[in-house]
């Protein structure tokens, strides 16, 4: 084996190193070099080490933003995976229904995020929104300005309304790759409709159906827009998730340094839990 | 095990059809008897499918009845119809171990999980799997994997019939062979009612005791290979039934000669045809070519093994005849037909001859 070592080749990758570094990296740095130092305006900064982060791992208000944010994610994985299965498997095959079902379910992906929560915010006013309104007429006291669990369920069911079609529209397509030999066979094996959604469908749609997580996962992980407009994170600090507290240390409080902490923090967890879910996923493709 | 008696059917995927070509099956009316082994053949898009999937409850047809030991069965489904089918393309269920797979049909039905092991160990054993069972199916080859649809359509004893739906397209030649006398083997230890559709007259011909030969949404014969092979019923069964196939040439009758341009053909009997256009048909096996009969000019000799198809021009018409590995075209060749090979045909359909 002679191989003729050349490095020229590294030129060729240059101008992706140049626009990668400062699209990502530069910023990148320049949030690590806010970390560990402190500001007081005019440019003159002072070394803080590790003080930040210390500082955060210690704070409450961050780990309740954390686990508010996790649940808020568990909650709508739990309603909108099984929903969304549900929606695609009584969604048409074929016929004038199928464009029709696809262009109803592209809709809510197809709304600006603050437009979303714009809607939802009228939507659910107990004044003037259909919604709050008639909840209330209907003798059911519901408020998402004033009581912190009818602001979670405004803002579950605003993610619901807004991400199901994603999940549903990922099924849909594994769904329609499945032959109609397979349910012809289904029918001789005398399988029952349970059976043929357990060992036809569902494995059919396990691969789409990962990648429906993980999006579904990360986004509302990150979640900003749609609560922000909505609840503003209120009432109190009920539906502040993390994203909402980093906005509100960075810009609202101008602590800079906290804030760059919160986002390095931040990021590595992002990142690990992508590490996570790719190795699951290249792991599952091997084993195939 | 069920007499299967295809009444009157004529099928439609149009939700109105008015026209004869709106059917893709035109009007059959055929009864499978119990424990036989038919073969479906015919070309793509002669209704071979729809007519299968009519008898197994996949699809219900437009119009006539379908009935098994005599018991109407149109309204059916194919659960209450007991039938067992295989695809063209391996269905198995990825999931599961070619084990679950074979015993998915018994388990779904009920059957004490004793006789399941029992069953499906016998199916293992026939289709060769043994060695596979505790393995995932979807890690399997192609080959593989249809002989688990192939198990799992031979894994009930108690089924009506089972139907078969060009399951060897997918296998390799030398498989197919021995897949192919299994299920003969099958059939004859089991007697299960088959039905068995194919485009490969070869697989039919070797598979069945009858074939039916469909063609353009109709059964146009329905015979022992030896019949379709001898008396073709219908032109397109002549072209279609032997390699090469059968020629056929226009002809003029009188009386028990027929003519072809110059040439006066003696035929066996008078034909009973009074009206139509009228074709002579000849196997290519009954054309003899030797220095005495009617002149031909020879086009192309292919030499095809273990005989030689001669291709020639006989007052204009291509014709082709066999001749032995080892013989020679000579120089002035002519044809004789041999009066055993004759059919006569008026608007594609045979006639009889009288004496």
């Amino acid at each position: 084996m002679d191989k003729t070592w050349n490095n020229k080749a590294w030129f060729l990758v240059l101008p992706v190193l140049v626009l990668v570094a400062f699209s990502a990296v530069i910023p990148l740095m320049t949030v690590v070099n806010y970390s560990v130092q402190d500001t007081f305006g005019n440019n003159v900064f002072f070394w803080a080490g590790t003080e930040w982060f210390e500082d955060l791992l210690h704070s409450n208000r961050f780990w309740e933003a954390m686990v508010r944010n996790l649940i808020f994610s568990f909650i709508i994985l739990a309603i909108e995976v099984p929903l969304g299965i549900f929606i695609a498997l009584n969604m048409p095959k074929k016929g004038w229904g199928v464009p029709v079902c696809l262009v109803l379910m592209a809709l809510p992906l197809l709304v600006p995020w603050n437009v979303v929560g714009t809607i939802w915010q009228v939507f659910g006013r107990n004044d003037i929104g259909l919604l709050g309104y008639y909840v209330n007429a209907l003798g059911i006291d519901y408020n998402y300005v004033q009581d912190p669990f009818d602001a979670w369920v405004t803002v579950i069911i605003m993610d619901v309304w807004h991400w199901t079609s994603l999940v549903v529209l990922l099924c849909y397509a594994g769904l329609v790759s499945i032959p109609d030999a397979f349910y012809q066979a289904a029918k001789i094996d005398g399988a029952s409709r349970w059976a043929v959604f357990r060992y036809i469908q569902l494995p059919k749609m396990q691969r789409v159906l990962l990648i429906a997580v993980l999006l579904r996962f990360m986004d509302s992980f990150m979640i900003y827009t749609e609560p922000f407009v909505v609840t503003g994170g209120g009432p109190g600090n009920s539906t502040t998730f993390l994203s909402i507290d980093l906005v509100k240390t960075a810009l609202g409080q101008f602590d800079l340094g906290p804030a760059a902490a919160m986002s390095l923090v931040y990021f590595l967890i992002i990142l690990l839990l992508s590490w996570v879910f790719y190795t699951v996923m290249t792991n599952y493709d091997a084993e195939r | 095990m069920a007499r299967i008696e295809v009444n009157h059917i004529r099928h439609s995927y149009l939700p109105n059809p008015q026209k004869d070509s709106d059917f893709a099956l035109k009007e059959v009316h055929h009864t499978f008897e119990d424990g036989g082994a038919y073969a479906l053949l015919g070309p793509s898009g002669c209704g071979k499918t729809t007519l299968l999937n009519i008898i197994s409850g996949l699809l219900h047809p437009s119009h006539g009845q379908l009935l098994f030991n005599g018991r109407d069965v149109t309204k059916l489904s194919t659960q209450e119809r007991n039938i067992a089918q295989v695809f063209q393309f391996p269905v198995i269920y990825d999931t599961m171990t070619v084990y679950d797979n074979l015993a998915f049909p018994l388990r779904n039905r009920r059957v004490p999980e004793t006789d399941v092991d029992r069953k499906v160990r016998e199916t293992l054993d026939m289709i060769d799997l043994t060695s596979l069972a505790k393995k995932k199916a979807r890690g399997l080859t192609a080959d593989q994997k249809q002989k688990i649809s192939l198990g799992r359509g031979l894994v009930r004893s108690d089924v009506n019939a089972i139907l078969f739906d060009e399951p060897l397209t997918v296998i390799d030649p030398h498989m197919k062979w021995v897949l192919r006398s299994q299920l003969k083997q099958l059939h004859r230890r089991f007697g299960y009612t088959m039905v068995y559709v194919t485009h490969d007259q070869t697989e039919a011909l070797t598979f069945a005791d009858r074939v039916v030969v469909m063609y353009d949404g109709e059964i146009v014969q329905i015979g022992t290979p030896a019949e379709l092979f001898e008396r073709p019923r219908h032109t397109f069964v002549g072209y279609f039934i032997g390699s090469p196939g059968m020629n056929v040439l226009p002809v003029a009758l009188e009386g028990r000669t027929a003519k072809l341009g110059a040439q006066r053909i003696e035929l066996p009997g008078v034909p009973k045809a009074d009206n139509g256009a009228v074709e002579l048909g000849i196997r290519p096996e009954y054309v003899g070519l030797g220095r005495e009969g009617m002149a031909v000019q020879v086009s192309k000799v292919e030499d095809v093994g273990r005989h030689k198809v001669v291709r020639a021009n006989l007052e204009g018409k291509e014709i082709a005849a066999v001749i032995g590995e080892d013989d020679e075209v000579p120089a002035d060749p002519k044809v004789r037909f041999d009066p055993a090979g004759i059919n006569i045909y008026a608007d594609s359909w045979r006639v009889e001859m009288g004496a």
